[in-house]
């Protein structure tokens, strides 16, 4: 006889299913997350809603429980491997359905730089924040982010590293936007962990942010202070 | 007499309270350091060792190096910090400026046994490396804290962007390479072994 009663997620209520599913994304459950999201789909909700209330606030859990040091790294991909599973099922309906843009971010690791798990939690959870993210992956030249900043018409630049000797490559970047005169059409945020807050001014960036969780904040705020400006002016 | 290297990882080492001069270092180079001290009869340095568990959060590395030197100043007449950036993003350097210390130069142990100019010039980045120190202690420094013990589907995140991993030997012991090359396999890299010795650590080490 098995310890627990085994949950059948199409027997719970929508409220008790977004609550299991919160905490199988804790628990890095990819199966039963997909079938959550197949559920909650079936059941009418809008491929938004879904993402936001089931899959986001679920990871959110997740971020501040690595945050406060209760989960781990491991324990925090495993539950990106699962909402990673069910954003898959819900990317191409969100397009049908013209879920909001909150702004578009370019996003990529510095060159000499191949560490990107922090990249890919950050690119997820502001992909789960409404935030189109056009990822230009690991060890990236200037060249590449200014070539993808101008092509995509972005609002936000995301640079990551995880090394003392790459992080100063951030500056080269910014270096450059500045001489181009375009430094200040972007946002631009800077992550990875020997970075600061100390570091991210010095080399001019807009912002450092420690985590997923607080680069979502940072890039809604940012957006949010960039359109009151344009509406005052 | 050296400790086990369990006891290097989690607790570290306490001074002799003999010699002039206090090394301050992470216990994964203690083994090479009472080594060297025996090798090269440099009695006047002391030795204490943090543990070096540290590694795996590094923010607690430029606060517990900063007690080691306030607790130890004065019983001595210089210290010397015997770790390099280790993942401090310029932490420790700037700390041991203000505490007015010197330390080791170079990003990581890695870089400062094969020599910090080599290493540089290699521009090397899809390597993973391993010293002696943390192949015996692979899976205490990578296999366990990484969960690849209970989720070996995480290999890819952690090492999908690595090509090989790099033994960097600082003796010449089948054993360790043997391990080493299975550790390799373990994470799906390719292997090589490359004999670094003491490289800048035992430079530096001279200088005092």
């Amino acid at each position: 006889m098995a310890d627990e009663e085994e949950i059948i997620l199409s027997e719970l209520d929508d409220e008790e299913l977004v609550l299991q599913m919160h905490d199988d994304l804790y628990d890095g459950l990819k199966e039963e997350i997909e079938e959550g999201v197949r559920i909650l789909l079936d059941r009418g909700w809008a491929p938004y809603d879904v993402l936001t209330k089931a899959l986001v606030a679920g990871m959110t859990i997740v971020g501040a429980d690595f945050r406060d040091g209760i989960l781990f790294v491991p324990e925090v991909l495993l539950a990106a491997n699962a909402m990673k599973a069910g954003m898959a099922i819900l990317k191409p309906l969100l397009a049908e359905t013209g879920a909001p843009k909150v702004g578009k971010m370019v996003i990529g690791t510095v060159k000499g730089d191949i560490h990107d798990i922090g990249k890919n939690l950050v690119g997820m959870m502001m992909e789960g924040a409404g935030f189109e993210v056009v990822d230009i992956g690991i060890n990236n030249p200037v060249e590449n982010y200014i070539a993808a900043l101008e092509r995509e018409e972005a609002d936000i630049l995301g640079m990551s590293a995880l090394l003392t000797t790459t992080m100063p490559y951030m500056k080269v970047v910014i270096d450059t936007m500045k001489e181009k005169g375009m430094r200040d059409d972007y946002i631009v945020l800077v992550g990875g962990a020997p970075l600061n807050e100390e570091f991210g001014k010095a080399i001019g960036a807009d912002a450092y942010c420690r985590d997923a969780a607080v680069a979502v904040q940072t890039a809604k705020d940012f957006i949010s202070r960039k359109h009151n400006k344009l509406a005052a002016g | 007499m050296i400790p086990s290297d369990k006891v290097l990882t989690e607790e570290g080492i306490g001074p002799a309270h003999k010699g002039r001069i206090l090394l301050i270092a992470c216990g994964a180079l203690a083994r090479e350091i009472v080594d060297l001290k025996e090798a090269n009869g440099w009695t006047h340095l002391d030795l204490t060792c943090l543990p070096a568990k540290y590694h795996l959060w590094p923010e607690k590395i430029t606060e517990a190096v900063t007690e080691a030197v306030e607790k130890h100043r004065d019983s001595y007449d210089e210290i010397f910090v015997v770790y390099a950036d280790c993942g401090t993003g310029g932490g420790l350097e700037a700390r041991c400026a203000e505490l007015g210390v010197n330390m080791i130069p170079g990003p990581h142990c890695y870089s400062f046994f094969e020599g910090n100019d080599t290493f540089a010039a290699r521009e090397e980045f899809t390597a993973f490396y391993l010293t002696d120190f943390l192949v015996r202690q692979f899976d205490a420094f990578v296999w366990k804290p990484m969960g690849l013990d209970r989720h070996p589907e995480l290999r890819d995140m952690y090492f999908g962007n690595y090509e090989k991993l790099v033994y960097q030997a600082q003796t010449d012991d089948p054993a360790l390479d043997a391990k080493a090359e299975d550790c390799a396999k373990r994470l799906g890299l390719a292997y090589e072994r490359r004999f670094t010795g003491y490289g800048d650590l035992k430079t530096e080490l001279a200088k005092l």
